[in-house]
């Protein structure tokens, strides 16, 4: 048995985007920049790629989507580079969340020794922002608000459409980091009062280290990559041509079929949650309605994290408890501890995140499995001794 | 972050999982929020440790130093037992990633514990012989209360 369920980490590349990509990896070499012929058809898949994509997004214009490496940058770039901007204009304030990707959250600790002041919004026990505290939040001198349409860790969807038409009346700018939602929920820019959105390919299918920053038409940011005149001189750097193209084309793709996914696997992940929460002392970690279709975050009192997804790995499982980059820390997630659970809770975390390729037959062999190993883990551990006594 | 062979076996089958339920010495060390809590059991007969059975929550590395500190004082001497270190235990393992080397700390600390607990049990004061017993070695990072 192999399971992969760890696609909110990362996804398998498509053979169909793989396809689309081929081309630019071996003929079509061309440095888009050039004038020659094979500059210039890498020129003209770019440009047909940043349509394809302000398209699928909502943008009003190609001109409004950057191509960068990935939601790392994406972040960035639009969090340093539109505070740059307003500090200049004495706009020193940052509104964000608890639980933001560490793209976002080290980016605003870096900004606070900058002179930022940041509001870090609570994510209550349900991993949800509310529009009203953003409003509450807002200063004359707030200079962006940032909020994650979903949540990484446990899928949360945000009230974006509602934060951001509170950011939009009040004149502030608004940052989505999109990442996680991009391809599993309906997303659109212009109906959601976006300023900023960061989204990065391989989390639907495409290839590593591309994606993408929307800029709506009129904010004014500052590059964090200077050099050449890539990107109409915002973002320098040759662009990765089979990447652009492959994020096109899985994006393009995760629209199609996002129906039909959301419905498959909104089945198989509450079939998962119910029967993982008759482990007793087992709970969903945040809100089970607005949640990504694929997520399912767990925690098991009395166990501990790693030791779950190491015997998980033995099953053929794979799997995370917190996010990608945070495993190696000793420390519980953030995220986690947002949603105000203890310490010792949050440690026995799971995740378990699907795609497409994920059937019935995997949610089966897991509900046979997970309750096997949480009882085999508690069968020695003294935590679970204390909890049981305590009762 | 990747675990030796040696560790993955003692994860995966560890030595001396389970209770003495008339143990000479038991001692408990780490805390639930650290996310390790180490208990070791020890019967100890004349001046010999001749069973030693272990209890841990905690992560792969603390199951794995459990199970290899067990084997490595069982049908030993206390003297010999107290002489364990936590740099022993790793070797043992064939190393710990950076980030583990704590959960070998608390495999140290939790036989300490127990032998200290089989002092007491005598009516000896254990602090001379097995020095203080560190809860937690380490700093979180995180900026977490603890
Ligand atoms: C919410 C979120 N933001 C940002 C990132 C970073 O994206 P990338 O790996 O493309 O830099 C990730 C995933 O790793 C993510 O889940
Ligand atoms: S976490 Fe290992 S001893 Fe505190
Ligand atoms: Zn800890
Ligand atoms: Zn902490």
């Amino acid at each position: 048995m192999h399971i992969y369920a760890d696609n909110a980490a990362t996804t398998a590349l498509s053979p169909d985007v793989l396809k689309a990509m081929t081309p630019y990896l071996t003929e079509i070499y061309g440095n888009p920049s050039s004038l020659y012929r094979t500059g210039a058809v890498a020129k003209d898949a770019v440009e047909a790629a940043r349509e394809n994509i302000a398209k699928l997004i909502g943008a009003k214009s190609p001109a409004e989507v950057y191509f960068t490496s990935g939601g790392s940058e994406s972040d960035n770039w639009a969090i340093k580079g539109v505070c740059k901007v307003l500090k200049a204009q004495g706009k020193n304030h940052i509104i964000t969340s608890k639980f933001e990707h560490h793209a976002v959250l080290h980016v605003c600790e870096s900004l606070a020794k900058e002179g930022f002041e940041v509001t870090y919004l609570d994510v209550y026990s349900d991993g949800l922002v509310r529009p009203e505290d953003v409003k509450a939040a807002i200063r004359p001198e707030t200079a962006l608000v940032t909020i994650m349409y979903a949540n990484n860790e446990i899928g949360t969807i945000q009230p974006i459409a509602e934060i951001g038409k509170i950011c939009r009346e009040a004149g502030v700018l608004f940052h989505t980091d999109a990442v996680q939602a991009m391809g599993n929920v309906p997303v659109n820019v212009t109906d959601d009062s976006v300023d900023l959105l960061s989204l990065t390919a391989h989390k639907f299918h495409g290839p590593k280290g591309c994606g993408a920053l929307y800029i709506r038409r009129g904010v004014r940011i500052a590059n964090l990559i200077d050099g050449g005149a890539q990107e109409r001189s915002r973002r320098a750097g040759t662009e990765n041509v089979a990447g652009i193209v492959g994020l096109s084309k899985a994006l393009e793709i995760a629209i199609d079929t996002m129906e039909e996914r959301r419905e498959k696997l909104t089945k198989m992940r509450d079939r998962l949650i119910d029967g993982l929460l008759r482990i007793e002392r087992s709970r969903l970690n945040g809100s089970r309605e607005c949640r990504l279709p694929g997520n399912v975050n767990m925690c098991f009192e009395g166990i501990e994290g790693e030791s779950l997804l190491l015997k998980l790995d033995l099953a053929g499982v794979c799997a995370s408890s917190g996010s990608a980059c945070t495993s190696g820390s000793l420390d519980p997630s953030h995220v986690l501890l947002s949603l105000g659970l203890p310490h010792e809770i949050a440690h026995g975390s799971l995740r378990l995140s699907f795609s497409d390729s994920n059937t019935e037959e995997d949610i089966d062999y897991l509900l046979k499995v997970v309750p096997e190993i949480v009882d085999y883990l508690r069968s020695f551990s003294p935590l679970w001794d204390k909890i049981k006594s305590e009762n | 972050m990747a675990y030796s062979e040696k560790v993955m076996d003692h994860f995966a089958n560890p030595r001396n999982v389970g209770e003495i339920p008339d143990a000479s010495g038991v001692g408990e060390v780490g805390n639930s929020k650290c996310g390790d809590i180490m208990r070791m059991y020890i019967k100890v007969e004349g001046n010999v440790i001749t069973d030693c059975k272990f209890k841990t929550f905690g992560c792969g590395a603390a199951i794995a130093t459990s199970s290899m500190a067990t084997e490595l004082i069982k049908g030993k001497t206390i003297d010999e037992a107290l002489k364990l270190t936590n740099k022993a235990v790793m070797e043992a393992l064939d190393g710990l990633p950076a980030v583990k080397v704590h959960c070998s700390v608390l495999a140290e600390q939790a036989i300490k514990a127990a032998l200290s607990d089989y002092y007491t049990r005598q009516g000896i004061d254990p602090t001379p012989i097995v020095g203080v017993i560190k809860e937690c070695d380490h700093d979180h990072g995180c900026g977490c209360e603890l």
